[in-house]
């Protein structure tokens, strides 16, 4: 059992808060992301949880023990880089076998483990080589066998893909997703990847200026995200917003009325993703300005009222520059944010 | 000009100042070297040198000094350049400290040193202010060689060992630090990283150091010339004495090309040992 669990853990260099506040429980085989763009204190998490980085305060839990005391190898952890850090000067074997070698394991159970990994992420023919005759794919695997090959109780992973190109990281991504689901250890991996945060976690927990905004399943921060943040960063093209004003028991949006939230506050941010448009009878006026074909669908870009505004539609639709649509969101994918706190209703 | 007479034309003038300045002048001492004085080759010079009774010994010497000396040296630079790597403040300013002796010249270093050790020097005017002894010593004596071999040691440590660490300091700032994060998670001690990280990585710099240094430390004469004269025959030395005391420059020349042969055939096992394999480099 591995659940991690960090209890109010700060950071600061100097007067730079760069973690403040960072309550999450993590569960026993769980697959965790944190995503976030670069800055926001994701990383400067993990290598906490790793103890590569002292907290200014806080705890940090793995499996019921206190452990942010402790060092690294203490932890029950093992760690895959984003530079890989593949010992240069040691073959494929001996650089999945370093951790096994430090803790003083017979060479027999260390051959074991470490031809056992090797053909878990197929590099069994490259054992004998030095990390300077591999490909960057093949480096990545060797880290990852590396990691696996400890047997740890969580694995860190520092945006471990964002040096492949983008095609090998697809299939990374995949391959990654099942080797930890078989392998049953905890995982805690760091990207500013949304795709891959989506198509690989369990829980995401979305992060921005130090804090973490919203911890959740994938589905549930892109449907229903907390906070305006997580509305606009998750989601590509992102969530639409235009303001909302009273108009009796109704929210006029551009014109058009909608049932929002029972509220106090007399202005409200009117959300809704691209895709959960649809053109209409009545609903929100939008002027085309650009329209681009993707193949599948069609990416238009409006504006309402001086706002912008995106749509996915259907890509046999055809429209023109300039041509005024009218766009009827689907009701019950439609969200409210406070525009003060841009927290959502 | 046409790209490929560009890159000739760029290093030519390296090219012509190491035909003038290296390689003529090579010519020339071998020349000498394996010509008799009728003009004739033979290995007459290099049979007179080695059966002279002076060179077993002066081979001896400098053979002895470079194993007492560079091996010391190595371990203090590895030892400095881990300390100053190590460091955020104030490591520009150590560096500047420790590298100070470099800005001496040999014979300087020398003089310094016969300060300290000579029998109205420092070392004397110290144990005898303290009361350890009535009079002062003649500490380089022949009837010490033990301590003139030690006062020659110590001024090349003093003198010569910032030159192994600046080029390893440089060698450490190379390599990236999440070796060393990765070290930390898969359960390396300090002590391990240093054998299994940081040393093997370093293999290139430290070969580079180690060349240097080696043929250096055959080359050594001016600091012996100063402490120990001609208490402590080393092979520069008789070279220097051939060519300018007993005025056989063919001889001096051949005792100059065993020198080379000797530095030659270090620096051979020095690149075999810190071989790095293909493939396996940062």
């Amino acid at each position: 059992m591995a659940e991690i669990e960090i209890k109010n853990v700060a950071k600061n260099f100097g007067a730079y808060e760069a973690l403040s506040d960072i309550n999450l429980t993590i569960a026993d085989q769980e697959f965790m992301v944190l995503l976030g763009a670069s800055g926001c204190g994701k990383s400067t998490l993990l290598r906490i949880i790793a103890g590569l980085e002292t907290a200014s305060s806080g705890e940090v839990w793995i499996g019921g023990k206190r452990i942010d005391h402790l060092a690294p190898k203490d932890r029950g952890i093992a760690m895959v880089f984003q530079n890989y850090a593949v010992f240069p000067h040691l073959t494929v074997f001996e650089n999945i076998g370093f951790g096994l070698r430090m803790k003083k394991l017979p060479n027999e159970v260390v051959r074991q483990r470490v031809e056992k990994v090797a053909e878990l992420m197929h590099i069994e023919m490259l054992l004998s080589r030095y990390s300077g005759e591999l490909s960057g794919g093949q480096r990545q695997r060797v880290a990852v066998a590396r990691a696996l090959a400890m047997e740890p109780d969580v694995i860190l992973m520092d945006e471990p893909l964002s040096n492949l190109d983008a095609l090998l990281r697809m299939e990374m991504r995949a391959e990654l997703k099942g080797v930890l689901a078989e392998s049953k250890t905890t995982a805690i991996y760091v990207t500013h990847d949304q795709v891959e945060a989506m198509s690989m976690a369990d829980r995401i927990s979305v992060m921005h200026q130090g804090k973490i905004i919203q911890a959740d399943t994938p589905i549930q921060v892109y449907r229903n995200p907390s906070a305006k943040f997580v509305a606009s960063f998750i989601g590509n093209p992102p969530m639409n917003f235009l303001p909302a004003s009273r108009s009796g028991t109704k929210w006029s949006v551009a014109g058009a009325k909608f049932t929002g939230p029972e509220t106090k506050i007399d202005i409200l941010e009117f959300a809704v993703r691209p895709e959960d448009l649809k053109s209409a009878d009545n609903g929100i006026c939008a002027t085309v300005k650009i329209v681009e074909p993707l193949g599948a669908h069609l990416l238009v870009t409006c504006t309402v009222e001086g706002h912008l505004f995106r749509v996915v539609m259907d890509s046999d639709t055809s429209l023109k520059t300039g041509q005024i649509i009218t766009l009827a969101p689907q009701a019950n994918r439609i969200r409210w944010f406070d525009p003060e706190t841009a927290l959502a209703l | 000009m046409s790209s490929r007479i560009l890159p000739y034309f760029l290093i030519s003038p390296v090219v012509i100042f190491l035909l003038a300045f290296f390689i003529y002048p090579f010519v020339l001492v071998s020349q000498q070297a394996f010509q008799g004085d009728s003009g004739a080759w033979t290995l007459s010079n290099f049979q007179d040198v080695i059966s002279y009774w002076k060179f077993p010994i002066s081979l001896r010497n400098t053979l002895l000094l470079a194993v007492a000396v560079v091996p010391i040296q190595l371990s203090l630079a590895l030892l400095m350049a881990t300390m100053v790597s190590r460091m955020n403040k104030g490591r520009d300013l150590i560096l500047y400290v420790w590298t100070i002796p470099l800005g001496i010249s040999d014979l300087a270093a020398g003089i310094i040193w016969l300060a300290i050790f000579e029998q109205s020097g420092f070392l004397n005017s110290m144990l005898s202010g303290l009361g350890l002894i009535e009079r002062p010593m003649n500490l380089l004596s022949y009837q010490s060689p033990v301590i003139v071999f030690t006062a020659i040691a110590l001024a090349e440590i003093w003198r010569a060992t910032a030159i192994m660490l600046v080029i390893l300091v440089a060698g450490i700032g190379l390599i990236p630090k999440e070796y060393y994060e990765a070290a930390d998670v898969f359960g390396a001690s300090k002590w391990k990283q240093f054998i299994r990280i940081t040393f093997p990585l370093l293999r290139p710099s430290l070969q580079t150091a180690l060349v240097l240094r080696v043929i250096l430390a055959f080359e050594i004469f001016a600091v012996v010339a100063a402490l120990g004269g001609t208490l402590f025959p080393v092979l520069m030395g008789e070279t220097y004495a051939y060519q300018f005391d007993l005025l056989n420059s063919g001889a001096a020349a051949a005792i100059a090309l065993i020198i080379l042969g000797i530095s030659i055939a270090f620096t051979m096992v020095i690149l075999r040992v810190l071989r790095v394999p293909k493939g396996a480099s940062i």
